[in-house]
């Protein structure tokens, strides 16, 4: 349906006149150029459009834009603040927790999600809610280590 | 002005210098001859320039450019500590261009761990020269003996005397200058690196975790149209009718139809997709001559004669005298099935023409050869073709392949318009260049001392890359049939080069086979492979990787689930010893800690080499656990991640790494090594654990459970 969707982005409000049934992932690469955020499978089996909603995971590829109507949306551009990296970033940096580096900004929007929930997790939990992120490179030692630091560091902010 | 250089069996280089300049804005251009074995090494027939450029500005900012591309695998590190090194400059103070045939020096592709230990060594000899050329004007310019200088970060100063010096900016910003040189310039040693050597974190880590780093997907051009294309059902199929009356009605879509290629076309890519959904077109769908079953039978029947690779004695004399002897006969047949590379970033590419030339910005290992194949599509010359590669997002092999390029590369001249082409992940898993379904069957003897005296290994379908005999045996050879890319393949699709292609096979059948003559002889698997090799760089990874494990000697099964294996690749040596668990209920199967001991030659950046170990170990549980694309005919099964499942991160062992110093020999490859012994290692734990040997990749829960069962 096309109509007005307005929502709440990295910050900043947004307003959309568009149809309403498009999927978020490709209204934030397209219209928005917002490219950080990444189609993988375009069925949520990947993890790689993961974007926070209200503060939790979800899988833009199969979210559409109605349901964002009204919420605050934080993507990967989202989370360095005035030129300095937010912790779960800055920590992905020094354990090298990436390779190729397609799967990092939903690796991280979805451990961020899990940090605003549960600021401690333990190795296990972190694991079990990474599990549907997807990483063919095979950096998951070091993603799950990164997680775990960030957590230590107060990964919350 | 266009200078030109022979080197060496007569190939020849030509750089218009003009042009270059006006490409890079001036400055000091260094360029290097390769010696004539590397070109060989690299260019498989195509007898073209093979340079390495670097650029340093007249701010001091110093630009590399290499023709590899960047994929997760580090070599734009790598490759800038190596010209850091010997430039004498910071990290910082360096760019890396990579991958952009405007720009760059050819290269055959990125592939086979060669960007190290190929494109390395000329880089390095550039830089030293270019170091070389600066101290020499600084000489100059300071009115001091070459000898009295210095440099680091940049500047050239008077050694005792800081305070005379001056920057390479500055000496370059004067004097642009061309110099030509052969690779003799004398390179920095081990014992000096500051640079190289030093456990050094990714460069591109900061814009890959603030989602700046760009992809193919990311290009974004003004009036840009998503198209997708009308793809058959299945491989084989030829179609009969086509119906484009519904899709040419849709507002914004534009619809495109030359020859195969049928594409819908819209500035939102949602939009393209429902326009193919509008297209009504018919197929007849060819019969299935075998499928994921099947394909070993298949293969056994229809294969061609095979070739010998590798021979010495006579191995069929051999295997009869042991038989006739008494002496125990092993003959045992290994299989293993499609798997597919499934990068998280699909084949994507972005075309846009201009004034007769042709952009494409495609995710591809190999852009030099992404061009000739745009050139022939478009009717253009390859001059008129730029390819740019931005971030890959993975390839492992798979992005050698350019189809998604030359179908943005066709569309875009077909629409006047810049064209984005993004294969959907059902789209990636259908025209995925697999690696190869194999069967492997490998007759070897037993001496009654203890020592294989026999063996007799045929290879069909994988080829024989890591199939070295390795161990002693007397009589021994090693055939291969239907190579990889063989014509008239028996392969129902695609098939192409994975992650050391056929490598983890081929090691596969063979540690399989050693373990279970090990086990046979009722002598410990570690003993066993130390007597029965000379090859002092197996032995030694061998007996690291097990001490490092705490390896328990005795004669298998013991139980425990420790397992072995070694594999050469690429140069180096890796040997890995794991534990596994496995739940006989339900067949599944835990490795709980994996050891590898990787001999390398001199490690370039060892932090780097660890995070491409671990990769090759995580990425390597896939094809050993549960990787295996089920297929009947044409007719790709798998085609989301629903079904064909990858590691996830329970799956994650511990892992630990030991890169067994190597100093005296040059930088091996790194990318690769790893991931081939891991079949290997995981089937012989499993055989440890349980006393069942198991002779088919994937090691799934239901092949296991039914093995214990029976």
């Amino acid at each position: 349906m096309q109509r007005t969707v307005r929502f709440r982005l990295n910050g900043r409000p947004v307003l959309l006149e568009t149809d309403d049934q498009r999927s978020l992932l490709w209204v934030l690469r397209t219209d928005l150029e917002l490219t950080g955020t990444k189609y993988g499978c375009g069925e949520g089996l990947c993890g790689s459009c993961t974007v926070g909603v209200d503060g939790r995971a979800v899988r833009s590829c199969a979210t559409p834009l109605a349901e964002v109507d009204g919420r605050e949306v934080v993507t990967i551009e989202g989370l360095e603040r005035d030129g300095q990296l937010h912790v779960l970033q800055q920590a992905f940096v020094d354990h090298d927790a990436l390779q190729c580096g397609y799967c990092t900004p939903g690796m991280i929007m979805n451990a961020w999600a899990l940090l605003q929930r549960q600021p401690r997790p333990t190795r296990a939990q972190i694991a079990a809610e990474m599990e549907g992120n997807l990483c063919r490179c095979g950096a998951h030692r070091r993603i799950l280590a990164a997680i775990e630091d960030a957590a230590a560091r107060g990964g919350v902010a | 002005m266009t200078r030109s250089l022979e080197i060496e069996e007569g190939a020849s280089v030509e750089v218009d210098r003009r042009t270059f300049c006006k490409l890079l804005g001036g400055g000091i251009v260094v360029l290097v001859a390769t010696r004539a074995s590397d070109l060989a090494a690299q260019q498989r027939g195509y007898p073209e320039d093979l340079n390495a450029y670097l650029r340093i500005d007249p701010e001091g900012r110093v630009t590399i450019f290499s023709g590899k591309i960047e994929m997760g695998q580090g070599v734009q590190t790598s490759l800038a500590q190596m010209a850091a090194e010997e430039l004498r400059v910071g990290l910082d103070q360096l760019t890396m261009v990579m991958g952009d045939t405007d720009l760059c020096p050819w290269d055959a592709g990125t592939w086979g761990s060669l960007s190290t230990r190929i494109f390395g060594p000329a880089l390095r000899a550039a830089a030293a020269e270019a170091r070389t050329v600066l101290l020499n004007l600084a000489a100059d310019r300071l009115g001091v003996p070459l000898a009295q200088l210095e440099a680091a970060r940049g500047v050239v100063s008077v050694k005792g005397d800081a305070r005379r010096q001056v920057s390479y900016g500055a000496l370059a910003k004067g004097q642009a200058i061309t110099r030509l040189v052969g690779e003799k310039a004398v390179l920095r040693a081990a014992a000096d690196f500051d640079v190289m050597g030093r456990p050094t974190k990714r460069l591109d880590a900061r814009d890959k975790v603030t989602g700046r780093a760009q992809y193919a997907g990311d290009v974004r051009r003004p009036g840009l149209l998503h198209a997708r294309l009308l793809r058959p059902p299945v491989h084989g199929a030829t179609r009969v009718s086509l119906d484009l009356a519904k899709a040419k009605a849709l507002p914004g879509v534009v619809v495109v139809e030359e020859g195969d290629l049928v594409a819908v076309l819209h500035a939102d890519p949602e939009r393209a997709e429902q326009a193919l959904a509008a297209v009504d077109a018919r197929w007849t769908l060819p019969e299935p001559a075998f499928d994921t079953e099947s394909v070993g039978d298949h293969f056994t029947k229809h294969a061609p004669e095979p070739e010998v690779r590798e021979s010495r004695g006579d191995a069929t004399a051999a295997l009869a005298a042991a038989k006739a002897a008494g002496d125990r006969v092993f003959d045992v047949t290994y299989r293993t099935g499609y798997v597919a590379h499934a990068p998280i970033e699909p084949h994507t590419a972005v075309a846009e023409m201009k004034d007769g030339r042709v952009t494409v910005w495609a995710g591809t290992q190999t852009p030099f050869g992404a061009q000739p194949r745009i050139a022939q599509a478009l009717g253009l010359d390859e001059k008129a073709v730029r390819v740019v590669t931005p971030f890959v997002g993975g390839g492992f092999g798979g992005k050698a392949a350019v189809g998604q390029a030359v179908e943005a590369a066709r569309l875009a001249k077909l629409t006047g318009r810049p064209v984005m082409v993004a294969w959907t992940r059902s789209e990636e898993f259908f025209f995925d260049t697999f690696d190869p379904a194999a069967v492997v069957r490998v007759a070897s003897a037993l001496g009654a001392d203890g020592r294989i005296s026999a063996w007799d290994y045929h290879v069909i379908a994988a080829g024989t890359r890591a199939a070295e005999i390795l161990y002693d045996p007397p009589d021994a050879r090693v055939r291969a049939s239907a190579g990889r890319n063989a014509a008239g393949s028996l392969h129902p699709f695609a098939v192409g080069a994975w992650r050391a292609p056929g490598a983890g096979t081929n090691v596969f059948a063979r540690e399989s086979q050693i373990d279970l003559m090990a086990a046979a002889a009722k002598e410990d698997a570690l003993a066993f492979r130390l007597r029965n090799t000379s090859d002092a760089r197996a032995q030694r990874v061998l007996k690291v990787a097990a001490e490092r494990l705490g390896w328990r000697p005795g004669p298998g099964p013991t139980g425990r689930g420790q397992g072995l294996a070694v594999g050469i690749d690429s140069g180096t040596y890796c040997a890995l010893a794991v534990e596994v668990r496995v739940d006989r209920a339900s067949g599944a199967i835990r490795v709980e800690r994996v050891v590898a001991a990787q001999d390398m030659g001199l490690v370039v950046n060892p932090q780097g080499a660890t995070l491409q170990v671990e990769g090759c170990v995580t990425m390597g549980l896939g094809y050993v656990l549960s990787e295996e694309l089920r297929f009947r005919g044409g007719d790709v099964l798998d085609r989301d991640f629903a079904t064909y499942t990858i590691p996830q991160f329970s799956w994650l062992p511990q892992i630990e790494v030991v890169l067994v110093p190597n100093d005296g020999l040059a930088p091996q490859g790194g990318g690769e090594p790893a991931i081939v012994p891991m079949g290997g290692a995981i089937a012989n734990a499993v055989f440890d654990a349980t006393g069942v040997r198991f002779h088919r990749l994937p090691l799934t829960p239901e092949r296991v459970r039914a093995a214990l069962a029976g």
